[in-house]
């Protein structure tokens, strides 16, 4: 019942949304003096309250660092906690500004769904998890025929684990929860064989499981999971805005602009680094954003380039220690690129 | 309605329209009627403004797509090629499936109790009385984590079966029964049950005017149990036992074959019976208690033994004031089935909630929803109250 009035809420939020509420949310998040961002309800290194119940992690960096453009405060933003299943019609409804949430960018969520993506925060795929010490000599997903399999509903990933085991002619009994706690809590008391989600996920959730050692994460990788913030559809300007807080993180990393030596940079000659931070006289490209010429510097000095926010949640300084992969920069042979800031 | 007034002078009083109470009721009454037609009015048109502007897709079109993801539990076949509108079917059986074993249970368990909370002997009282207060104090979210994590927790993984009698397994994943495989002939054994039921219910009809008549009695349970159960086994081994047995075996992961139940349907199945049973159990001591103390003792003195009288004189009278409280539990159970979606189930809220997010169709599937919920509830409600009926008390 509880699932059913949630829908419920939401649908009547949809119905009964006053016309302007939805017109220009960035007039409304100044007005509110805060961010609201749905985030995941505690996955390791994306978004997941820590011991003092501070949110970190990837997609809460991230939406800091829009706050931090917009406020010039990380912490006038807001989480809202969201399950798989409900973080869309949390952010058709309005009850998010954006949503964070290592979401996959697929053409549905994009069109039927109406939303929009600002861009790839992590570039992700499908991996298996297996308990290696109870299922020895399985070391390929292609093994996996007959398996159990743990999945959350509402996902890319029930969809993809459907397609994958239906083009390798391979059966398998779905177990399927709407709470990540619920998938977890039964993976870890043996109802399933198999854990499947995003690889980084299943690093994430490895780490909470009674003997994270035991288990594998199996070499295949069975689809493209580019995760990303998404906004409502029919908003151009915060849809740019989100977009642009992504690419200015990412062109600093690539003009090698940190939190540690933004200082210095602000003095910087070099005119694409003048451009991003905004010290080039009479520069319109912030204002013309809706936000102040230094949104970039504002967002940098709080929470950093894109590189350390990386390194922080997921990578090397990190419990997951990811590496780079295809997130490194397209400089360095990776698929993370921001588009000219000029 | 005329006031006395009136009549007392004959003419009509020239009170003013407005004073007039029908005349006001009825103004009420439209006035409620014509507002709630522009709230709804206005609802729909603000939600379809607000869907188009939000690029979102509305109607019910979407039933016809591809669902492509696969369902763990469904009683009819369902791939992950068969329409979104099939997984909301499949879901609705699984609805339907621990709606109806679980409000036959929670009856079963729930008399048993109820009876024993009026039992003379001490320990089959308290046991009871504990049941009662333990499960009608607990949220039935938490009876059904408790039958699920809690009883998952301590059940063995696929290669450490428990071995049941019967070729039965019990593991992590579920209870694993033999399948039945019946040969040719085996129709045979099918009539042989029909007729079964239908000797028993001439011969109960027979058995029970005979006593009318002559006051002689019939062993009417044991020829019925004779009929239902040797007939069949007649034809059965008349036929040359065509019936073999397909046995769950052990495979890489799991137990192949046979028939599988899955544990989220256990554990939402005895924790639903167990959770309305206490509630049950409750309504039938009302009731017991309800038929005043006379009829047990006019039926003693008539020398009914204390089991007949419980049957067939305190128990009857009693089902009048047990039925309608009764229905609103079964209203419950089925409501309460929701929570499936905590355990992973797939009823009709997970795999409606699956194709709400994949979808995007919030308004339809919430629509659908209600309309299936809605009709379940009066469907069972119809069904009790024509029960009700029946048992309500004839006046002569
Ligand atoms: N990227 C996929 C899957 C995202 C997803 O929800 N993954 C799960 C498993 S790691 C999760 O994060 N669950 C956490 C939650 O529900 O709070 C998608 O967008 O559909």
């Amino acid at each position: 019942m509880k699932n059913i009035v949630k829908a419920l809420l939401g649908s009547a939020a949809i119905a009964m949304m006053a016309a302007p509420a939805s017109a220009a949310t960035l007039d409304d998040v100044k007005a509110k003096g805060h961010v609201q961002c749905g985030v995941n309800t505690g996955l390791i290194g994306f978004s997941a309250p820590d011991d003092q119940g501070n949110w970190k992690g990837l997609d809460v960096d991230f939406c800091r660092a829009v706050a931090a453009a917009i406020f010039d405060d990380p912490e006038a933003v807001e989480f809202t906690p969201l399950s798989a299943k409900d973080r869309f019609t949390a952010l058709q409804s309005g009850e998010v500004d954006v949503l964070s949430r290592n979401t996959t960018w697929t053409i549905s969520r994009d069109t039927a769904l109406g939303l929009n993506f600002a861009g790839v925060t992590y570039y992700d795929g499908q991996g298996f998890m297996i308990n290696a010490k109870k299922l020895e000599g399985i070391n390929s997903a292609l093994q996996l025929s007959g398996a159990a399999v743990c999945v959350q509903a509402g996902t890319t990933t029930e969809l993809n684990l459907a397609d994958y085991f239906k083009a390798n002619n391979m059966e398998y009994s779905p177990v399927v929860f709407e709470k990540f706690e619920e998938v977890n809590a039964a993976y870890d008391a043996g109802r399933c064989d198999v854990y499947t989600t995003d690889q980084s996920g299943l690093y994430a959730v490895r780490l909470n499981l009674t003997n994270p050692d035991d288990h594998i994460v199996l070499p295949e990788i069975i689809s493209k999971e580019p995760l990303g913030p998404a906004v409502r559809h029919g908003d151009d300007q915060w849809l740019d805005i989100v977009k642009w807080v992504y690419y200015a993180l990412v062109n600093a990393e690539e003009l090698g602009i940190s939190q540690a030596n933004l200082e210095e940079k602000m003095n910087s000659d070099n005119p694409e680094v003048r451009r991003l931070l905004g010290t080039e006289e009479g520069s319109k490209l912030g204002t013309d954003l809706g936000l102040t010429n230094d949104f970039a510097v504002r967002a940098i000095k709080h929470v950093g380039n894109y590189g350390e926010i990386f390194e922080r949640n997921v990578g090397a300084e990190s419990p997951l220690k990811i590496s780079r992969g295809i997130n490194a920069l397209w400089t360095k042979g990776g698929l993370q690129y921001g588009m000219p800031i000029r | 309605m005329a006031t006395p007034q009136s009549t007392v002078e004959g003419a009509a009083p020239r009170v003013p329209l407005f004073y007039d109470p029908r005349v006001r009721g009825i103004a009420y009454q439209v006035l409620v009627f014509a507002g709630l037609i522009a709230l709804i009015y206005w609802i729909i048109g603000n939600t379809t403004a607000n869907l188009q502007r939000a690029n979102i897709a509305s109607g019910f079109d979407f039933l016809q797509g591809r669902a492509g993801f696969d369902i763990g539990d469904s009683l009819v076949e369902f791939s992950s090629d068969s329409t979104y509108g099939r997984a909301l079917f499949v879901g609705f059986l699984n609805t339907l499936r621990v709606a109806i074993v679980g409000i036959i249970t929670a009856t079963i368990i729930g008399f048993i109790i109820g009876i024993g909370r009026l039992s003379k002997n001490w320990l089959i009282n308290r046991i009871c009385l504990v049941y009662v207060e333990v499960f009608r104090n607990i949220p039935p979210l938490l009876v059904i984590f408790f039958w699920y994590f809690g009883v998952l927790s301590v059940l063995p993984l696929p290669r450490e079966s428990i071995d049941l009698p019967f070729g039965s397994y019990l593991n992590s994943r579920g209870l694993y029964f033999p399948r039945f495989l019946w040969g040719e002939g085996a129709w045979l054994v099918l009539v042989g049950l029909v007729l079964g039921i239908v000797f028993t219910f001439f011969v109960r009809r027979w058995a029970h005017r005979r006593q009318m008549a002559t006051g002689e009695q019939f062993p009417v349970f044991w020829t019925s149990v004779a009929l239902i159960g040797g007939l069949p086994l007649l034809a059965f081994v008349v036929t040359g036992l065509p019936l073999s047995f397909e046995f769950p075996e052990l495979s890489t992961f799991n137990l192949r074959g046979g028939i599988q139940v899955r544990p989220e349907f256990l554990a939402l199945y005895l924790a639903l019976s167990f959770y309305t049973a206490a509630f049950i159990a409750e309504i039938v001591r009302a009731g017991v208690l309800g038929v005043s103390h006379g009829q047990s003792e006019a039926a003693q003195a008539l020398g009914l033994r204390s089991s007949q009288s419980m049957r067939l004189v305190i128990i009857p009278q009693a089902l009048r004031i047990i039925i309608p409280p009764l229905t609103s539990q079964y209203l419950n159970l089925t409501k309460n089935s929701s929570l499936a979606v905590a355990i992973g189930y797939p009823d009709l809220v997970a795999t409606g909630g699956t194709t709400l997010n994949q979808t995007g169709q919030a308004i339809e599937v919430v629509a659908i929803w209600l309309v299936v919920y809605l009709g379940l509830s009066l469907g069972t409600a119809g069904l009790m109250n024509w029960y009700n009926a029946r048992m309500a008390l004839v006046e002569r």
